[in-house]
C-alpha cells in the first residue's frame, strides 16, 4: 500500500491510498481473426489482410472462430475464473474510423468468464487480486496521422483480430503490485500459448483506472482511466503522476473529474481525451447475427485437463525436483521458451544444475548482447546437453566450452563434431604438460620466486602463459597442480 | 406514460446517430418520435414479468468456424468504392488521440 | 407463343427442350423493359450488354450440360439491397448511389450457379424501410395494374417487374411484409420463408433478426422452384438454418383434404377494406371446396405486433446502418469540418427522411435509461407473440388472412402520415417477429381493377404446406392474367 505522506511545502498533509484497477487487452495468437478467415499476422502491407466482414461491407456477417473461445476458456480457467457456460455477444455502438461497422462486437451482459483471481507475492505475504470478468471482443483497425494532408489514414488489417479483455477488481494499491500483476498475466498467457502478450508489440495493452482516497476511508474516490501506456516504466510513471495530480486537486478543494486521460511518457504527464462529440452511451444490445455460446462441462473439463504447468508451479518444481535456487528457477521459468529448452536439455541427459547454469549464464548473456529472446534460440537441447557432457568428461575445458558455445549459439554446430574437427580437446599427455610448465617456469623466474614466497595470485599469470603455450587446450586443474609440483621441486 | 422527448433528447440523439438536423427538421423529428413513443407505450399494457426476451428465434447455438485462413480481398477491390484514399489506406479527417 | 406470358417453370422447360433459347427470353424481357420501364420504373440498373453476354453463356452451358436445373436460362430481377458482384447495388439510397460490391450475396451465387440470368436491380424503399417504394431516392415505381397507384413496398420494384412482364421471376426481401404486401398489391405470388432458410450474406441488413430474402413469381410453382434454388445452409451466415425438407416443388398440387385453416377474428375487424374481406372469404371458400376445414379463432395480441416490430426493427437498423459513414464506401459530403461533422453531413445528406426517422427511433430505444423500457420490453412481447402462434399452429395447419388492409393506395398519399403507414403493416409484421413463413397468393381484382392477394401463414419450416394450399387456391380460382398481357401497353 503506497501511503507516502504527501507534502506540500513544510505542511504535512493527509495520508492517501492509491486504488488501482486494470483493464488489460490481450491479443490472442489465433491464425485468423475472430469473425472472419483473414490472417492475424503482424506487419503486412496496409489493407491486405481484409475481407468484407472485417471492413464492414454492406451485407457482411460475422462467423465466430472456435479457437478464440478455446483460448478465452484456457485463460479464464488459468486465472481461476468462473465460466459463464451460456454467454453471448453484444454490440458496442460508437463512431470512429478504426471501427468499420461503427460498432464493436464485444460481450457486456454475459461475458465468458467472471470472478477469478491472481495471487501476488508481496512483502506482506500473498495478496489476491480479483478479476472481475474476462470477455471476448474484436480489435479495431489502425489509424495513422498523415502529415501531408493533415488527415488520418485507416488500415483495417488489425480490425477483427481477437482480443480478450481482462478486467480486474480495484484491488491494487501500488505500481509494484500493478507490474507484478501484469507480469503474472503475461507469463500465464505465454505458458498457455494463448498470446505473446508483449506490451511493446501491442499484443498486451493495459489501461489503468486509478483513484485516491484518504487512508481509512471506506468509500472509493472518483477514478480516471489512463491509456497509451506502452511499457512497464510508463505504467509506473503514469501511476505516480496521476496519484500526485489527483491528490493535488483534492488538496486544493477541487474534484477529480471522471475522464479518460492519455499518458505521454516523454512529457511524463497526461491530458484529458475529451470530445463533446463522444457519445458516452454505447447502446449495448445482443448481436442478432451471432447465436449464443453454450459451453459444456466436458469442454471445460478437457481444457482443465490439458492445462500446461504454469510458471509458479514450474518454478517450485524446479526448486524441489532439481534443487535449483529460487532465483535461478524464476529466471528459467520467466520465459516459456527458456523453460522448455531447459527441460529438453535435461531430457537429453544433462544434469539440471549444469543446464540451468548454461541457460541462465552464457545463453542469457548472448541473447541480451544480440537483443534477441529465448524463442529465437536456434541451437538444440541435444547439442547443449552434448556440450555439457564434453565438459563433464573433461574432454574440453571451461574456456573452450564457452568458445564452442558461442559458435553453437550462432550456427547450432554439433559440439562434439566441432571439437573433433578443430582439435580442441584438452591435452591429456602429461609429459607434454610437464615440459610446457617447465618451460614457462624457466622463463619466468620472478614469478616463480613470488609463488614460492606464498603470493598465490601470480599463479593466474603463470597458468595463463601455460594455456597460451598449449593453445588453450590444457586442463586448468592439471596445470595448476603441475605448476605447484614443479615449483616445489 | 411515454417519455417526454425534449430538445435536449434530440441533441443527444443527433450525436448518437451522427445526424445533423436543421431546426425545422429537429422539431418535426421530435414530434414524430414523440408520436411513435406514445404509440409504442401500449406495450406496457402487457404483463411480461415472467417472460424472457426473445433475441434469437430458434435455439441455435455454438455456430463456429475452424481457425483456418481464408482468402482475403485484393486491396484494389477493397479501395474501389473508397471516397478518399491514399497509400492503400482510407483517408479521413484527422482523428484525435 | 408469347414468351413473356410463360411462367418461369414453363419457360425453363421449353428452353431445356430446345424450343426457345435463354437469349430469346432475355431479349424479350429487355424489349419489354425498354417499352414499359420509362413509365413503370421497376428497375434502377440494367446493363444490356452484360445481360446478353450472360444469356449466351447460359445457352452454351445448357447445351453442354453445365446448367441442368429447373430454372436454367430464366431471366430474373434482383432487389437492389441484395449485393451483386460488379453490379451497382444502391438500396435505393443516395448514400450508396455508386456502390459496386466486389462480392455476390449467397442467394445471387445460387441463382447464378443455377443458370439464371440476372436482368438487373430493382427499385425499393430506401434500405427496405417503407411500404410503397416511394421512399426510394431515385424513382417512384408505378403499379402496372394502374400507374396512379403504388406497387407496395419495400420490394415494389421486384413485384412490379414481374407484373409488368419485365422479368419472369424476382428476388425480394421481407422484414415486416416487404415481399407479401407488394405481391398482393401487384397481383403476383411471393413468399417470405422461415427465418434462416435463405442466407442473409450479401443482403444489406435492415433488421438482422427479421430479414429474409424470398422469391416473387407468377405462381406458386415458380416460387417453389426459385425458393428451392436459393435455400441453403450457408456457413457465411451464422443464423442460417440446416434444413432437410426443402423439396418445395413436390408440394405443388397435393391434396389438401383435411387441412385445418384458421382465420383470426381480429384480422377481419371493422378497419378492414370490404374488398379485402371479400377476397379472404373467397379464398376460404376455395379452400373449403378442396376439402379443407376453415374456422375463425382468437389469435390475440394483434395490436401489439406493430409497436413491438417497430421498436425492434428500428433498434437493429440504427446499428446496422452505422457503417454508412462516408469512410470506406458510399457518399461522403463535399464540405465538412472535421471527422464528426463529416459523419453527420454525409449521413444527413445521404439518407432520406424515413431512414433517418427510424435511425433516430432506434438510437433512442437502445439508449441508456430507455433500453429496458422499450427494447427489452419489445423483445419480451415478441416472445409472447411467438407463443401465441405456437398455440395457434398446434390447432391449425395454416392461418389465412389479408396481406394488407386495402388494395394499393394512390401514389403520394402515404408518406405524409408515417404512423398510418406503419399501421398498414398490421397483417405482416407478426410473421417476421415469430420467424414464420408467409406466402401471398393473388385472389381477386376489385372494381378499380386493382388486385388483392391473401396471405397464408404456416408454422416454422412448413413452406410446403403453404405451397400446397396456394396451388389449391390457384386451381379453384382459375387463370390469372397479369396486366401486361391484358393490354397493349401499361404506360
Amino acid at each position: 500500500m503506497d501511503t507516502s505522506i504527501c507534502q506540500k511545502g513544510d505542511l504535512i498533509m493527509k495520508q492517501y491510498e492509491t486504488v488501482i484497477g486494470l483493464e488489460v487487452h490481450v491479443e490472442l495468437a489465433t491464425k485468423t481473426k475472430i469473425f472472419c478467415g483473414c490472417k492475424t499476422d503482424f506487419g503486412a502491407a496496409p489493407n491486405t489482410h481484409v475481407c468484407p466482414i472485417c471492413t464492414g461491407m454492406p451485407g457482411s456477417l460475422p462467423i465466430l472462430n472456435k479457437q478464440v473461445v478455446e483460448f478465452a476458456l484456457r485463460a479464464g480457467l488459468a486465472l481461476n475464473c468462473q465460466i459463464n457456460q451460456f454467454c453471448k455477444f453484444d454490440r458496442k455502438n460508437y463512431f470512429y474510423p478504426d471501427n468499420p461497422q461503427n460498432y464493436q462486437i464485444s460481450q457486456l451482459y454475459l461475458p465468458i468468464c467472471h470472478d477469478g483471481y491472481v495471487e501476488l507475492e508481496t512483502a506482506a505475504g500473498t495478496k489476491r487480486i480479483g478479476i472481475h470478468e474476462i470477455h471476448m471482443e474484436e480489435d479495431a483497425g489502425k489509424l495513422v496521422h498523415d502529415e501531408w494532408t493533415d488527415s488520418s489514414l485507416v488500415d483495417y488489417n488489425r480490425s477483427g483480430v481477437p482480443l480478450i479483455e481482462i478486467v480486474s477488481e480495484p484491488d491494487m494499491r501500488s505500481a509494484d503490485e500493478v507490474i507484478q500483476y501484469l507480469e503474472h498475466l503475461q507469463s500465464t498467457m505465454q505458458y498457455l500459448g494463448v498470446s505473446d502478450c508483449r506490451l511493446q508489440e501491442g499484443s498486451m495493452r493495459a489501461d489503468v483506472n486509478l483513484s485516491v482516497r484518504e487512508v481509512g476511508s471506506p468509500v472509493f474516490g472518483t477514478r480516471t482511466e489512463m491509456k497509451n501506456l506502452n511499457s512497464f516504466k510508463a505504467i509506473a510513471h503514469a501511476i505516480e503522476g496521476e496519484r500526485e495530480r489527483q491528490i493535488e486537486l483534492l488538496e486544493d478543494g477541487r474534484a477529480v473529474v471522471q475522464e479518460t486521460r492519455r499518458w505521454d511518457d516523454n512529457k511524463e504527464s497526461s491530458h484529458a481525451m475529451r470530445s463533446k462529440e463522444d457519445a458516452k452511451d454505447y447502446r449495448y444490445f445482443p448481436d442478432p447475427d451471432l447465436p449464443p455460446i453454450d459451453i459444456s462441462d466436458a469442454w471445460i473439463a478437457s481444457i482443465r485437463a490439458a492445462q500446461p504447468e504454469l510458471k509458479k508451479a514450474k518454478s517450485r518444481r524446479y526448486q524441489s525436483e532439481y534443487g535449483l535456487s529460487a532465483y535461478d528457477a524464476d529466471i528459467l521459468t520467466g520465459d516459456k521458451a527458456l523453460a522448455e529448452l531447459f527441460e529438453s536439455t535435461i531430457k537429453a541427459g544433462a544434469a539440471p544444475k549444469k543446464a540451468a547454469n548454461w541457460l541462465t549464464g552464457e545463453t542469457l548473456r548472448l541473447l541480451k548482447e544480440k537483443e534477441s529472446e529465448a524463442s529465437k534460440i536456434t541451437f538444440t537441447a541435444e547439442h547443449l546437453a552434448s556440450l555439457i557432457a564434453l565438459l563433464e568428461k573433461s574432454v574440453i575445458n571451461n574456456q573452450t566450452a564457452k568458445d564452442v558455445f558461442a559458435v553453437m549459439f550462432e550456427t547450432d554446430v554439433d559440439p562434439a563434431a566441432y571439437v573433433e574437427e578443430h582439435g580442441l580437446k584438452m591435452e591429456s599427455d602429461s609429459g607434454l604438460l610437464e615440459e610446457t610448465v617447465k618451460k614457462i617456469l624457466d622463463a619466468n623466474p620472478k614469478a616463480v620466486g613470488e609463488l614460492k614466497e606464498g603470493k598465490d595470485k601470480v599463479i593466474g599469470f603463470l597458468m595463463g602463459q601455460v594455456m597460451k603455450e598449449m593453445k588453450g587446450k590444457a586442463n586448468p586443474s592439471q596445470v595448476s597442480e603441475m605448476i605447484h609440483k614443479l615449483v616445489q621441486e | 406514460m411515454a417519455e417526454m422527448i425534449t430538445d435536449k433528447t434530440m441533441d443527444e440523439i443527433e450525436i448518437l446517430a451522427k445526424l445533423h438536423l436543421t431546426e425545422e427538421e429537429k422539431e418535426k423529428s421530435r414530434q414524430d418520435l414523440q408520436q411513435m413513443l406514445d404509440y409504442v407505450d401500449m406495450l406496457n399494457q402487457l404483463d411480461t414479468s415472467d417472460v424472457e426476451p426473445l433475441t434469437h428465434i430458434f435455439p441455435i447455438k455454438n455456430v463456429f468456424r475452424e481457425d483456418v485462413v481464408l482468402e482475403s480481398t485484393p486491396r484494389e477491390e477493397l479501395l474501389k468504392n473508397a471516397p478518399k484514399e491514399k497509400d492503400g489506406q482510407f483517408l479521413v479527417p484527422k482523428t484525435i488521440g | 407463343m408469347k414468351i413473356l406470358e410463360l411462367s418461369a417453370t414453363e419457360l425453363a422447360k421449353k428452353i431445356k427442350a430446345g424450343e426457345i433459347t435463354s437469349e430469346e427470353a432475355v431479349k424479350a424481357s429487355l424489349a419489354q423493359i425498354a417499352k414499359e420501364d420509362q413509365k413503370i420504373r421497376a428497375y434502377l440498373t440494367v446493363d444490356e450488354e452484360k445481360v446478353l453476354a450472360r444469356a449466351k453463356e447460359v445457352d452454351d452451358g445448357i447445351r453442354s450440360g453445365k446448367y441442368t436445373g429447373p430454372l436454367a436460362g430464366v431471366p430474373i430481377a434482383v432487389k437492389d439491397n441484395i449485393c451483386t458482384k460488379d453490379m451497382r447495388t444502391t438500396c435505393a439510397s443516395k448514400i450508396l448511389e455508386n456502390f459496386v460490391p466486389f462480392y455476390d450475396a449467397t442467394a445471387v451465387t445460387r441463382i447464378t450457379d443455377a443458370g439464371m440470368v440476372i436482368l438487373g436491380k430493382t427499385n425499393m424503399d430506401e434500405f427496405a424501410m417503407g411500404s410503397t417504394t416511394e421512399t426510394s431516392a431515385f424513382a417512384v415505381t408505378k403499379n402496372p395494374w394502374d400507374t396512379e397507384h403504388v406497387p407496395g413496398g419495400s420490394s415494389g420494384g421486384s413485384c412490379a417487374a414481374v407484373a409488368a412482364g419485365e422479368c419472369f421471376a424476382a428476388l425480394g426481401s421481407d422484414t415486416g411484409g416487404s415481399i407479401r404486401q407488394p405481391s398482393s398489391y401487384c397481383g403476383v405470388t411471393g413468399i417470405k420463408p422461415t427465418y434462416g432458410t435463405v442466407s442473409r450474406f450479401g443482403l444489406v441488413a435492415y433488421a438482422s433478426s427479421l430479414d429474409q430474402i424470398g422469391p416473387i413469381g407468377k405462381n406458386a410453382a415458380d416460387c417453389a422452384a426459385l425458393l428451392e434454388i436459393i435455400t441453403s445452409h450457408d456457413e457465411k451466415d451464422s443464423t442460417s438454418m440446416e434444413r432437410k425438407d426443402t423439396d418445395f416443388t413436390s408440394a405443388i398440387g397435393k391434396d389438401i383434404r383435411g387441412m385445418k385453416i384458421g382465420i383470426p377474428k381480429e384480422y377481419l375487424s371493422d378497419g378492414l377494406d370490404d374488398d379485402v374481406r371479400a377476397a379472404v372469404e373467397q379464398c376460404a371458400a376455395y379452400l373449403k371446396e378442396c376439402g379443407a376445414e376453415v374456422e375463425y379463432f382468437d389469435l390475440g395480441l394483434m395490436e401489439y405486433t406493430i409497436p413491438a416490430y417497430y421498436v425492434i426493427a428500428a433498434a437493429e437498423a440504427s446499428s446496422n446502418l452505422e457503417r454508412f459513414d462516408g469512410v470506406k464506401y458510399g457518399y461522403r459530403a463535399k464540405e465538412y469540418e472535421g471527422l464528426h461533422d463529416m459523419y453527420k453531413r454525409s449521413r444527413s445528406e445521404g439518407f432520406g427522411p424515413e431512414v433517418k426517422r427510424r435511425i433516430m427511433l432506434g438510437s433512442f430505444v437502445l439508449s441508456s435509461g430507455y433500453y429496458d423500457a422499450y427494447y427489452l420490453k419489445a423483445l419480451k412481447v415478441r416472445a409472447l407473440i411467438k407463443k401465441a402462434f405456437d398455440e395457434a399452429f398446434a390447432k391449425y395447419d395454416i392461418i389465412l388472412g389479408p396481406a394488407a388492409p386495402t388494395a394499393a393506395p394512390t401514389i403520394g398519399t402515404s408518406l405524409s402520415d408515417p404512423m398510418k403507414m406503419y399501421l398498414s403493416d398490421i397483417y405482416t409484421v407478426a410473421v417476421n417477429l415469430a420467424g414464420l413463413p408467409g406466402l401471398t397468393v393473388p385472389c381477386s381484382i376489385n372494381e378499380k381493377g386493382l388486385p388483392i392477394g391473401v396471405q397464408l401463414l404456416g408454422d416454422c419450416f412448413r413452406e410446403k404446406t403453404l405451397f400446397t394450399a396456394a396451388s389449391a387456391i390457384e386451381n379453384v380460382r382459375g387463370g390469372w392474367t397479369l396486366p401486361f398481357a391484358r393490354k397493349e401497353t401499361l404506360s
